[in-house]
């Protein structure tokens, strides 16, 4: 096989794996806004969040070690211990669940009923806030996120991969994180599905998806799937965090990814799960393979704008995107 | 609807009808019981509107109970306050013996009492079989990690869940659609389809909001079947609100006449069509 085309083939499969990281942001979205029509701005901020929290829990550093240093003049930052990985997930699961609680007691539930726009403002809000909140509980600072996942390119893959190409060609180069990654987001996805289809909680958030009215006549409370939706993305923000985190550290740009989210669900639809994955997938794989293949000729660097042009065509001749329900206004 | 057996007695009868009430305790042994749920003095304001003014009435247990009205008269809101949409400023509500408080929708529909709309409220996206089985959520209690591992009480609930959702498919015969995706179905159909999805709850009171709105004179007799049998053979009690004069007097045992937020009769839809105050609001001023 002639090596460029192994080379495409490289990109390709890299431009998969940071697919599904994009995929992943844009589930948190989808899940909100299928439930109850709220498009969360904050969800990258809470992706940024729940990992600042997972490193903190981790590392055992003291909350708001700032401002009660500030305040009382003590020194205390950490508590002096580390909790292992499994456990600090765990923690910080119920901090955003927590979080989810709060957000929907003291935000969205005085706000039923309101116009998209200012449930969309609000949550341009709470995604400043929750900032603030994170950097006041944590500190600002650069951190790196160690939960044991395997780092750096795979050298088994690699080595089995040379056989494919002559001379020049030394196997396939894939980050194993990338791998991790791609795994923990089919068994995140499988899940949800399952969780959606064969539990009353599920079936209820289907429900609660399709027709708040009828919902209610059927004795859910919206309040409670409410919760449960914004704890579920709280999760996939976890997830995301972590897989982010690990990737490139935990710091403030780790919230913009969110904004790579929005070409995401411009093509897959606001409103499919499905559509996430796939819209993620086909930017990872479209953004890498257009800087591969166009990139050299424009002077590289498209990767910042390439998924943001492809959303722009896509408003264009198809703005329900590939899966969303198409809006038929009737007159 | 004369394929009803009370029907064609009740035909036979013809001018001088008496309510399936009395006609029952002749013919069938349908048994109708003690007070179900009784509203006393519900007054509803929206604003400076009053929708409801003073209202007082009772349902019986295993009874068919219309509402009925002119158009605006507040008909829907008072199934909308029956079923805890709308909550009322003044009066109470008693159900099963008991006082209820101001309550959520869903909370209602968890004691029991479910419903129908007047312009549908289906789950588009579901078909079939998973909108009747949304009916079923307040009927399962098991926990999550139950229902995650699939064993035990989770499994037992799920197959009994099962079992009455396909006698209510077949019930009401829509055995050929339950794969269809609900949005794609006719407007009878749906409404069938909403029917069986609060049968599915097995309510102790059935609320039905214009069931027959909009419907062919087909539909609507497949549709006044459906709902004697569904009170005949399960005992439902059930409280409908409907346009259709000529079908309320023949589903209900007691009508309860509404007009302007107000009750201006209550009884036997034979007593009813003899109520002046009725005939003059509802009927219009005969001129034969």
């Amino acid at each position: 096989m002639p090596t460029e085309f192994l080379y495409g083939v490289e990109v390709v499969l890299n431009g998969l794996m940071a697919g599904v990281l994009y995929a992943l942001v844009a589930l948190g979205f989808v899940l909100i806004f299928k439930a109850s029509g709220i498009f969360n701005y904050s969800q990258g901020v809470m992706a940024l969040f729940a990992a600042l929290t997972l490193v903190g829990i981790m590392d055992g550093q003291v909350p708001f070690a700032h401002l009660i240093n500030a305040t009382f003049g003590t020194e205390i930052h950490h508590f002096g211990w580390h909790v292992p990985a499994l456990l600090a997930i765990l923690l910080t699961t119920v901090v955003m669940v927590a979080f989810a609680w709060l957000v929907q007691r003291f935000i969205f539930r005085h706000l039923v009923g309101q116009e998209p726009i200012i449930l969309f403002m609000a949550t341009i809000g709470l995604a400043y806030f929750l900032e603030g909140v994170g950097d006041l509980m944590w500190g600002s600072d650069i951190k790196t996120l160690d939960v044991g996942l395997p780092q750096g390119a795979s050298l088994w893959i690699e080595e089995n991969t040379a056989f494919l190409g002559g001379e020049g060609f030394f196997g396939f180069f894939i980050d194993r994180l990338d791998v991790v990654a791609a795994i923990v987001a089919a068994v995140l996805v499988a899940g949800l599905v399952a969780f959606s289809q064969y539990t009353k909680q599920g079936r209820a958030m289907r429900a609660v998806a399709d027709d708040h009215q009828a919902a209610l006549s059927v004795g859910i409370s919206l309040n409670f799937i409410w919760v449960l939706v914004w704890s579920l993305a709280g999760f996939v923000a976890l997830v995301a965090g972590i897989m982010w985190g690990a990737k490139s550290g935990v710091q403030f740009s780790l919230s913009l990814i969110a904004l790579k989210a929005l070409p995401v669900l411009m093509l897959g639809g606001f409103t499919s799960i499905p559509g996430a994955i796939v819209g993620g997938l086909i930017i990872g794989v479209g953004e890498k393979l257009f800087e591969f293949l166009i990139g050299p000729m424009v002077g590289g660097a498209t990767e910042n704008w390439f998924a943001y042009v492809l959303a722009l065509i896509f408003l264009v001749f198809r703005p329900q995107g590939l899966f969303g329900e198409k809006i038929i206004e009737r007159v | 609807m004369s394929h009803h057996p009370l029907h064609a007695a009740e035909a036979a009868k013809d001018d001088e009808t008496y309510g399936r009430l009395e006609e029952a305790h002749g013919i069938e042994a349908r048994r109708i019981g003690g007070t179900l749920m009784e509203m006393k003095n519900i007054t509803l304001r929206f604003g400076g509107v009053v929708a409801i003014k003073d209202i007082s009435f009772d349902i019986r247990e295993g009874e068919i109970r219309a509402i009925i009205g002119p158009n605006g008269a507040g008909k829907s809101s008072m199934l909308n306050v029956i079923s805890g949409f709308y909550n009322p400023q003044e009066g109470e509500v008693w159900f099963r013996g008991e006082k209820r408080p101001a309550m959520r929708p869903y909370q209602v529909a968890q004691l029991g009492i479910a419903r129908t709309f007047q312009n549908i409220a289906l789950f588009d996206g579901m078909s079939v079989l998973d909108n009747i089985m949304t009916g079923r959520i307040t009927h399962m209690k098991s926990g999550l990690f139950r229902q995650a591992l699939w064993y035990g009480q989770a499994e037992a609930e799920e197959v009994r869940n099962r079992e009455q959702v396909e006698k209510i498919i077949d019930f009401l015969e829509i055995q050929s659609i339950r794969k269809t995706p609900v949005g794609r179905l006719p407007y009878g159909l749906k409404k069938r389809v909403e029917l069986a999805r609060a049968l599915a709850a097995e309510p102790k009171l059935l609320l039905l909001d214009e069931p027959m709105a909009g419907m062919n004179v087909e539909e609507k007799e497949d549709m006044s079947r459906f709902i004697l049998d569904v009170n005949d053979e399960f005992g439902t009690t059930i409280a409908l609100i409907e346009h259709d004069m000529g079908v309320v007097m023949d589903l209900s045992d007691r009508v309860v006449v509404m007009d302007y937020g107000k009750k201006i009769g209550d009884g036997t839809p034979a007593e009813v069509r003899r109520n002046q105050a009725v005939i003059d609001a509802y009927l219009g001023v005969a001129h034969d």
